[in-house]
């Protein structure tokens, strides 16, 4: 496809070349936009800013159990690689499908993937392509359940922003979908899940540091 | 012409829109002063810092743009620039017409509304979905945004559930959830048949070449694990030098836009899908648009492309929130729209919204609000005086004539005169005389009481105070 290239970059060259002088990049902490009172690591903390922020917290498969059992929900698309950790401590009560129909996407009460990492500073959990087995299953039912294995915890986003390899989609979770287009009221689960949780596998030992 | 195009505009809003405007637009202030208040201790700095950031950017834009086309072909992508909106829609079309669709579905973007994009897609017999809730509502009324991140700012939700009602999406409710549950159930059909995705940037890192798109629906992350194609349509001047200057920006952007601390998604794309997983987008296409905006990087307008379209400044705008969105006849409103308006539509195009700089009281409420640090007071004078050199009749409209100043201004004797018999102005019947640029002007305006002289007796009185000392 022929496109304007050549002529784009002259245009630009030209207008640059009039300037005398160029802003030069300032010299500034990568983190310059965390906020003090929201600095610290820690599970702890990690689980008290993704509550704050509409993301539900579960630890271990029991809990889960319960969740699914709480909200009347029993089918479910779940990551071929969880499917055997989770299938047998579930139990035969639900029915976890390790792939993604997108012709029956409504059947799929819930969607259980896992996440890469988290971030501190704003409660949310990081989704890289590499480590999520489908990204329909992620998002289309109205529950996804993201398994942070190991608490891998980033402090700020300026560093889970230095952590984004070659991935080629990373999605930053904070929370449920929701839009408040209609005269600014907050309505929950607009095309993206109406419930967010963050199931903790095994929750590290970190030393936990306060703000 | 007697007033101002935007003028005339504003005076025929029922008060119904405009009270859905004022308390859109004070919860956007409000929300946002909030969060930055809690958040820093001088959040100015970081403003600043931004800007420069910013600015930087703009000033080598030619290496940061070839930087970011290079990450993106490396990774997969197909990248094209595009001179005009009319260039862009041609390489759209193609592509589109390539992947076999019929069904698009797009998330909100700006840069989209530069090329009308909706309804010519909708003509060239495709079926365009804008699948951010309140940009839905515009396509189903046909409607313009009025808002760059609350596109239906001036409408209620009686006119919603109205519009739903008529495009056959139920009977009457008002209720905002119902509302959002319809959209959702409408929206996920299109999204499983659409095989073409858009979206639009509000970054992309020269560094990584990652598009940074946000959202809180989950529209854009929706449309980009069900479509096979993704197109993301920005401007040259969404480009910023590295990833790590996401935090920076992407915290300023939400807190000013919504005063969230983050949006619900991040979306950060860098390329087509891994080739083993089932859904995603297998293409990619970046479509960089100019538009102008070319031409407006080294000049002395060239902050207004600092702008992250945080809408905040247009929250905050005195004359937008008492003339609307639609008042400033194009894409883009409020104080960034007036610069960056008349701007994008080329000298050709000038004269026709030159008087959208008259669009300001110059309280310089945008200029304190904006995250970016863009002097948009400065860039309005610096277009007011370029429609004067250049004569536009229309920027001219309503504005009295400033001989009269223009004579004492010059005479300081005169100047000492005129402001001791200023008092007279206070008993003359002002508003009845028969001139209609000065009836227009009081049509919006009350004159205070007369304190003319006032400075120069202050100064006299502390001259003589210092030297009795
Ligand atoms: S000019 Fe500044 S305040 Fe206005 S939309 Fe752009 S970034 Fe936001």
């Amino acid at each position: 496809m022929a496109d304007d290239r050549e002529s784009v970059f002259a245009s630009l060259r030209a207008s640059l070349g009039r300037l005398e002088r160029r802003t030069p990049y300032p010299d500034y902490p990568a983190d310059a936009a965390t906020p003090p009172a929201r600095r610290g690591t820690g599970p702890g903390l990690f689980r008290q800013r993704l509550e704050a922020g509409n993301t539900i917290v579960i630890e271990g498969a029991d809990a889960l159990a319960g969740l699914l059992r709480d909200r009347g929900v029993r089918t479910g698309y779940c990551d071929p690689d969880l499917v055997p950790l989770l299938a047998t401590a579930l139990g035969p009560e639900f029915e976890l499908r390790a792939g993604f129909d997108r012709n029956r996407a409504d059947d799929y009460e819930f969607g259980i993937t896992r996440a890469s990492a988290g971030i501190v500073e704003t409660g949310t959990l990081v989704l890289k392509d590499q480590h999520t087995s489908d990204r329909l299953g992620a998002v289309a039912p109205w529950i996804h359940v993201a398994c942070l294995e190991g608490g891998r915890l980033h402090e700020t986003l300026a560093q889970a922003f230095d952590d984004l390899g070659d991935d080629p989609n990373v999605v930053l979770v904070s929370g449920h979908s929701q839009t408040a287009d209609v005269e600014g009221i907050m309505i929950h689960g607009v095309h993206g899940p109406g419930e967010q949780v963050c199931l903790l596998l095994e929750s590290e030992k970190e030393t936990e540091t306060g703000p | 012409m007697s007033r101002q195009a935007l003028d005339a505009f504003a005076a025929g809003i029922e008060s119904e829109v405009l009270e859905a405007i004022e308390i859109g637009a004070r919860s956007g202030v409000d929300k946002r002063l909030a969060t930055l208040t809690e958040d820093y201790a001088d959040a100015d700095a970081l403003r600043r810092l931004a800007g420069q950031v910013r600015q930087h950017t703009l000033d080598h834009l030619d290496e940061y743009l070839a930087s970011a086309e290079e990450r993106l072909t490396s990774h997969g992508a197909q990248v094209h620039f595009a001179a005009s909106p009319d260039r862009a829609l041609e390489m759209i079309l193609d592509i589109v017409r390539a992947s076999g669709t019929r069904v698009i579905t797009k998330s909100k973007s700006m840069a989209s509304e530069e090329l009308d994009l909706t309804r010519r897609l909708t003509e060239e017999g495709f079926e365009p979905v804008e699948t951010d809730l309140g940009e839905f509502v515009v396509q189903l009324d046909g409607d313009r945004p009025s808002h760059i991140v609350k596109p239906i700012i001036h409408k209620n939700r009686r006119d919603v559930a109205r519009s739903f009602e008529r495009c056959g999406l139920g009977d009457y409710d008002d209720d905002p959830e119902t509302i959002t549950r319809r959209a959702r159930a409408y929206m996920r059909d299109k999204f499983l048949d659409a095989r073409v995705t858009m979206t639009g940037a509000n970054f992309i890192s020269a560094e990584s070449g990652r598009v940074a798109v946000v959202t809180n629906e989950g529209n854009a992350r929706f449309g980009l694990a069900a479509a096979d194609v993704h197109i993301v349509l920005a401007g040259i001047d969404k480009v910023i030098p590295r990833d790590r200057d996401l935090a920076l920006l992407l915290s300023l952007l939400i807190r000013s836009a919504t005063g969230q601390r983050i949006t619900s998604y991040v979306e950060l794309v860098a390329g087509p899908r891994l080739a083993d997983r089932p859904s995603g987008p297998r293409e990619m296409h970046v479509i960089f648009l100019d538009a102008n905006r070319s031409s407006v990087v080294g000049s002395d307008m060239a902050p207004i492309l600092r702008c992250i379209r945080c809408g905040a400044c247009m929250n905050a705008c005195p004359v937008y929130r008492l003339s609307s969105g639609h008042a400033y006849r194009g894409v883009y409103p409020g104080p960034m729209g007036a610069v960056l308006g008349p701007l994008l539509a080329g000298n050709e195009g000038f004269a026709a919204v030159a008087d959208l700089a008259r669009a300001s009281t110059f309280c310089g409420a945008c200029r304190d609000v904006c995250p970016v640090d863009i002097p948009i007071p400065d860039l309005l004078a610096r277009l007011r005086a370029r429609s004067v050199r250049e004569g536009v009749i229309l920027a001219r409209a309503g504005v009295p004539s400033m001989a009269g100043y223009l004579l004492l201004a010059r005479h300081p004797r005169l100047w000492r005169l005129a402001m001791g018999l200023g008092r007279v102005l206070d008993w003359l019947p002002l508003r009845r005389l028969p001139l209609a640029s000065i009836r227009a002007w009081f049509d919006s305006r009350t004159l205070p009481r007369w304190r003319g002289a006032q400075f120069r007796k202050d100064v006299k009185r502390g001259r003589r105070e210092q030297e009795d000392g």
